[in-house]
C-alpha cells in the first residue's frame, strides 16, 4: 500500500487509471505522521471538554451548583433545567429564528441567482461594475452601519418586527453568496449556454433549465451559508426588535442570563438546546454542509 | 435581472455606510431628527483617550487571533485533508463548535470562566490578560472549525504529482510541507484570513457577554465602543464617527483583498468535496 501511489505514474503497466478514481488517496495517508495525530488529539480536547462540561453542568441541580466544579459530573442527574428553558418562550424564540432564517434564504436566492447568472454572462462595464461592488461588500462589518440602519428602520416603520432582521440580514449574506454562486456558474461551459441559444430559448429558460440545474452546488452552499448567517445573527435582533414577539434565540439566550440570574446550569441548558435543532440538520446532512462550506475558501 | 439585487444591497448595506458619514456630523439622541453639529463628534472622538486605546485593543486582537487561528487551522486542515477513516471521524467532532452561535459559545465560556462555578476557580475574566486572551480562544474555538474547512479544501486541490515529484527527489514530509504544501496554499491562507480578519471586527458578541469591554475599558473593542456610546449613552452622533472608522477600516480591507486575492479576477470557483 504504502509505494502504490508513488509508483502508479512510472509503472505502465499498472491498473487501468479508470478503476481508480473513486479511491484516490491523499498525499498524507502512506505514512502515519506522529505530531499532527497528537496535535489533532490535543485539538479534540479542547473541542470536547467545555461540550461535555457544558452537558454534565446543564443536568446538575442548581443547588449543586455553586462551588461545583464543571468538570465533575453531576452526583443527581435532573432535566429540571431543560424544564426550566422549555417552559420560558423556548419554541417560540425557536420558531422566529426558523421563519428568519427562511426569509433571509428566500430573499438571497431570489436576488442573487439572477445577479450572479448575469455578471457571469454579461461582459460589460455596468455588470463589471456591480461584481466589484459586492467584493467590496464582502468586509463591511454589520457593526459600521447599524446606527444609520437604526435610523432607516425606524422611518421604514419596521422597527420590533422580524422583517426589521431578516432584510438587514440578507443585505449582509448577499456578497459572499454572489461570490459563491459566481464561481460556480463560471463552471458552465460556453457550449451549453450556445445550445441552449440555439434552440432559441429565453434568458428566463436558460436560467430555469440551465442555470439552476447545473448550479445546484453552489446555491446549496447558499443555502447553508445564509441560514447560518440568520441562525448567528445578535446585533441586528438585539438593536432593531424589542418586545417579545419578533425575538429570536441568539438575543432569547441573552435574555435568559438576566432571567435565570446565577442559575448557571439553567443558562446552559439553553445553550444546549438552542444547539440541538442545527446539530440534527449536522447529523442529517454532514455532507452538504461541509462539502458546501469547504467551497467558500476556493483556491 | 440583476438590477434587483443590486438595489436591494444598495438599500441596506452601502447607503447606511454614506448615511453614517452625514451622521456622524449630527446630533442624534435617537428620537426625533438628527440635527446638524458640525465637527463635534470628530473632535470628540480624536480627543477622547478611548478611541487610541480602543484601536490598540482592536489591532492586538484581530493579530492574536489571526495568529492563533491560521497556525492551528492549517496545520488541522492539511493533517485532515488526508482520507484515513478516523481523519474523517475527528473532523466531524473538530466542526462541531462551528454550530453553536457566537451567543451560545460566548455564554458557554463565560459560566465555564465563572470562578465559583467553571473549570478554572481563578477570575479569569477580570484581569486585562485574562479577558483578552479569552476573547481570543472564544473567538478561536468557533471560527478554527471553519478555517480548518477552508484549508482542507484548499490542500485537497493540491496535485498530487508535485508530492510524487518531491518524494522522488527525497524530500521529506517537513520538506513537502514548507516547500509545496504552503506556497500552494497561499491563495486559500488570503481568503481564510481577510475572512479572519473581517470577521474579527464582529467579535461584538464575544466581547458584550464575556467582559462588556472590561475590567475598565482594556477589552472595549472599536464595534464595543460604538455600540455603548449609541445604544447605552444614545449619542448617535459620536456612535457614527466610530462607524465611520469601521467603514474606513473595511474599505481598506476589501481593497487589499481584491488585490491580494484571485476574486477580482473572475477565477472559477471549484468545488471542494
Amino acid at each position: 500500500m504504502s509505494h502504490d501511489t508513488l509508483s502508479r505514474p512510472v509503472r505502465t503497466d499498472s491498473a487501468p487509471a479508470a478503476e481508480r478514481p473513486a479511491r484516490r488517496r491523499g498525499h498524507w495517508s502512506r505514512r502515519a505522521n506522529p505530531l499532527a495525530g497528537a496535535g489533532a488529539l490535543i485539538w479534540l480536547a479542547v473541542v470536547i471538554v467545555p461540550i461535555y462540561a457544558m452537558i454534565s453542568a446543564s443536568l446538575t441541580h442548581q443547588d449543586e451548583a455553586l462551588g461545583h466544579n464543571a468538570l465533575k459530573p453531576p452526583s443527581h442527574p435532573t432535566l429540571d433545567n431543560y424544564n426550566t428553558v422549555l417552559h420560558n418562550g423556548f419554541g417560540h424564540l425557536l420558531w422566529n429564528t426558523v421563519l428568519a432564517a427562511a426569509g433571509v434564504v428566500l430573499i438571497v436566492l431570489v436576488l442573487c441567482v439572477p445577479l450572479s447568472y448575469v455578471a457571469v454572462r454579461t461582459r460589460g462595464v455596468w455588470s463589471g461594475a456591480a461584481f466589484r461592488l459586492f467584493l467590496l461588500g464582502v468586509a463591511i462589518p454589520a457593526q459600521a452601519v447599524v446606527v444609520p440602519l437604526y435610523l432607516m428602520i425606524a422611518k421604514l416603520n419596521l422597527y420590533d418586527s422580524l422583517l426589521a432582521i431578516v432584510l438587514p440580514t440578507a443585505a449582509f449574506a448577499m456578497p459572499v453568496s454572489v461570490l459563491i454562486l459566481t464561481g460556480t456558474l463560471r463552471d458552465i461551459s460556453e457550449e451549453m449556454y450556445e445550445a441552449m441559444a440555439l434552440d432559441g430559448a429565453s434568458t428566463t429558460r436558460m436560467l430555469f433549465q440551465l442555470v439552476i440545474p447545473m448550479a445546484k452546488g453552489g446555491i446549496s452552499t447558499v443555502v447553508i451559508f445564509s441560514a447560518l448567517q440568520a441562525w448567528n445573527g445578535f446585533l441586528f435582533p438585539l438593536i432593531f426588535t424589542q418586545s417579545d414577539g419578533p425575538r429570536v434565540l441568539t438575543l432569547g439566550l441573552f435574555n435568559y442570563v438576566s432571567e435565570f440570574g446565577v442559575n448557571i446550569p439553567a443558562i446552559l441548558a439553553s445553550v444546549v438546546l438552542s444547539g440541538v435543532p442545527i446539530f440534527i440538520v449536522y447529523l442529517v446532512a454532514r455532507r452538504a454542509l461541509v462539502g458546501g462550506l469547504m467551497g467558500v475558501g476556493g483556491k | 435581472m440583476a438590477l434587483p439585487g443590486v438595489l436591494f444591497f444598495a438599500f441596506f448595506a452601502l447607503a447606511p455606510m454614506v448615511l453614517a458619514f452625514y451622521l456622524s456630523f449630527t446630533r442624534w439622541n435617537g428620537l426625533g431628527d438628527p440635527q446638524p453639529a458640525g465637527l463635534a463628534n470628530w473632535r470628540k472622538l480624536l480627543s477622547d483617550d478611548r478611541l487610541g486605546q480602543s484601536l490598540t485593543v482592536t489591532v492586538a486582537l484581530t493579530a492574536v487571533s489571526w495568529a492563533f487561528q491560521t497556525v492551528i487551522s492549517l496545520l488541522l486542515g492539511v493533517w485532515a485533508a488526508g482520507r484515513q477513516r478516523n481523519r474523517a471521524v475527528l473532523s466531524a467532532i473538530f466542526f462541531v463548535p462551528f454550530l453553536l452561535s457566537s451567543t451560545a459559545i460566548s455564554l458557554l465560556f463565560y459560566a465555564l470562566l465563572d470562578p465559583n462555578f467553571g473549570i478554572i476557580h481563578r477570575d479569569t475574566l477580570g484581569t486585562t490578560s485574562g479577558a483578552f486572551l479569552a476573547i481570543v480562544f472564544v473567538g478561536g474555538w468557533q471560527f478554527i472549525p471553519f478555517h480548518t474547512l477552508i484549508y482542507q479544501g484548499g490542500a485537497r486541490q493540491i496535485p498530487e504529482v508535485l508530492y510524487q515529484a518531491a518524494a522522488i527527489d527525497g524530500a521529506g514530509r517537513y520538506r513537502q510541507f514548507f516547500s509545496i504544501t504552503l506556497p500552494q496554499l497561499r491563495n486559500t491562507a488570503t481568503t481564510s484570513s481577510v475572512l479572519m480578519i473581517v470577521g474579527s471586527l464582529t467579535y461584538f458578541e464575544t466581547v458584550l457577554i464575556l467582559t462588556q469591554g472590561g475590567p475598565g475599558t482594556d477589552t472595549a473593542i472599536l464595534p464595543y465602543l460604538m455600540y455603548e456610546a449609541g445604544f447605552k449613552s444614545y449619542d448617535f452622533g459620536y456612535a457614527s464617527a466610530v462607524a465611520s472608522f469601521l467603514v474606513l477600516a473595511a474599505t481598506a480591507l476589501s481593497l487589499l483583498m481584491v488585490k491580494l486575492s484571485g476574486f477580482g479576477a473572475m477565477r472559477s470557483t471549484r468545488e471542494g468535496m
